[in-house]
């Protein structure tokens, strides 16, 4: 018996309830996320965005949920049913399961699992199901072009972002986040962090998980204006929800990768500032991330299909893939590889 | 040269870059926003919003039944019955606009020898029903009272003109 509560029942006590504490971090994070898109954006284009719901709009997305969620769930009636209700908890699901080997702060990880980051890649690629399910299942054509325009788009560019990782494991050496975050310390401050001397990777892997995330400008798989929505066409109420949080949780946790790749995760940007907590820089950079990819929407219009293939194909993966063999000649040439040292 | 002009500009994204310059530069220009239902733009004193029927200081109504506003309403809005009241003066029995097939040219206010029929500054008087703007003469009598002060400093403003 205290074998059994010492070993197996408090541990997942303990799991189960930082797990639930992150999921509702994230979610909160996520809300605000679509609060600060639509601040910046208004005040992008001269206006003031939500002004209304409780002081300076701040309580608008509680009242946007609630809105979603009290609505009817339409199914169509051409539809399969279990695959069109399976797709956005699939998305949902996914976008909140990464989270598990994402560091807050030093040791602040649920699972400090030593392959992170292609856990990571793993999840993100199994997103892509998600919008192909939704886009099948709902049998219609504008949700069948969305997912199929998704599938081809998420696929292509994972390729690049996987040559951008590969390039930083080879600084770091490891393939858990921590350490990675920890490879970028040191008495500089930010001038440690690898957004410098990786920094047309870091440029790579932003725009990469611009499309990786179907963000604008490269939003193909919702194209309002040609596909009326993409893949999300026939979704409504709490099932269209479920699709826009997990698509804002996957935003969130693109920003949290380029910020534990690149931008020194929790890590402070100047030595004299290490008395803040950790996980109040982590939050920091994301939200700078953030305001980057509502910036880029706000100034960007859609590209075109084939541009947007030529990028990924022509022009990110030759790129992507010189840089790494850069990489590895100067660190091999300098004799600077991790763990020969 | 040009050649490798283009090249350096596509891979340093240099017109990326200036482009999400001037959206930067917008961040921080003051907002345009009109907070709609707590501020208002400033109205002409020509503005041609609901109707209105005033009356004059000493609380006879103005309308004589001259039935000009209904021989002159392109839409056909104005519905008018008139016949002598018991003091002898010609009143109008019935006074009714539809306010849906109103389309607010003014000229009903142009054609009222009387400044009688007047379009008002109101313009929020959305209903549920369509019924409810089927206006007739003791609503627009009452939106005359309570209108009477905007209407007559509007007609005043505007009188130097005419």
């Amino acid at each position: 018996m205290e074998i059994l509560w010492n070993d197996y029942l408090w541990p997942t006590i303990v799991i189960a309830f930082f797990t639930v504490v992150v999921i509702v971090v994230v979610l909160m994070a996520v809300a605000y996320t679509t609060y600060y898109e639509r601040k910046v954006m208004g005040a992008m284009q001269l206006r003031q965005g939500p002004m209304t719901v409780g002081p300076f709009g701040l309580l608008q997305p509680f009242a946007d949920g609630l809105k979603l969620f009290a609505k009817e769930t339409i199914i169509p009636s051409g539809s399969n049913r279990v695959v069109f209700l399976l797709a956005p908890m699939l998305t949902f699901f996914l976008s909140l399961v990464a989270w598990a080997v994402i560091p807050f702060d030093q040791g602040w990880v649920l699972a400090d699992v030593n392959i992170g980051i292609l856990y990571l890649l793993a999840i993100s690629s199994m997103g892509v199901y998600g919008i192909v399910m939704a886009g099948w299942a709902s049998n219609s054509r504008y949700a069948f072009l969305g997912g199929l325009r998704s599938a081809a788009q998420m696929v292509s560019y994972e390729v690049s972002m996987g040559f951008v990782v590969v390039s930083v494991l080879l600084c770091v050496g490891s393939l858990n986040l921590s350490d990675i975050v920890m490879a970028q310390s040191g008495s500089w401050g930010f001038l440690n962090w690898y957004f410098i001397p990786l920094f047309p990777m870091f440029v790579v892997f932003f725009i990469s998980a611009l499309a990786e995330n179907n963000r604008l400008p490269f939003d193909l798989p919702e194209g309002e204006s040609e596909l009326a929505g993409g893949f999300m066409v026939e979704y409504s109420s709490a099932t269209y929800a479920m699709f826009f949080l997990g698509e804002y949780a996957n935003m969130l946790l693109m920003s949290a990768m380029l910020v534990i790749l690149f931008l020194g995760g929790w890590l402070a940007p100047f030595p004299f500032l290490e008395f803040i907590p950790g996980v109040f820089w982590f939050f920091l950079k994301i939200a700078v991330v953030l305001f980057v990819y509502i910036w880029v929407r706000a100034t960007f219009p859609r590209f075109r299909y084939d541009q947007l293939m030529r990028i990924g194909w022509k022009i990110f993966l030759p790129f992507t893939l010189f840089w790494v063999v850069l990489t590895a000649g100067v660190l091999v040439a300098f004799d600077w590889l991790p763990g020969s040292a | 040269m040009a050649f490798i002009d283009r090249a350096a500009r596509s891979l340093f994204l240099t017109e990326l870059l200036s482009g999400m310059g001037l959206t930067l530069k917008y961040l921080f220009r003051p907002k345009v926003t009109l907070n709609y239902p707590y501020e208002k733009g400033p109205l002409s004193p020509r503005f041609r919003g609901e109707h209105a029927l005033r009356r004059y200081p000493n609380g006879e109504e103005r309308c004589i039944a001259c039935k000009l506003c209904e021989a002159i309403c392109p839409a056909q809005a104005i519905t008018i019955e008139a016949e002598p009241r018991e003091d002898g003066s010609r009143r109008t029995t019935r006074y009714d606009i539809d306010m849906t097939k109103c389309i607010y040219c003014g000229l009903c206010q142009e054609a009222c020898p009387v400044d009688a029929i007047v379009e008002g500054p109101n313009f929020e008087y959305a209903t549920e029903t369509r019924e409810e703007l089927f206006y007739n003469k003791d609503k627009l009598l009452e939106n005359g009272d309570r209108w009477e002060a905007q209407i007559a400093a509007n007609i005043a403003a505007d009188a130097p003109y005419r």
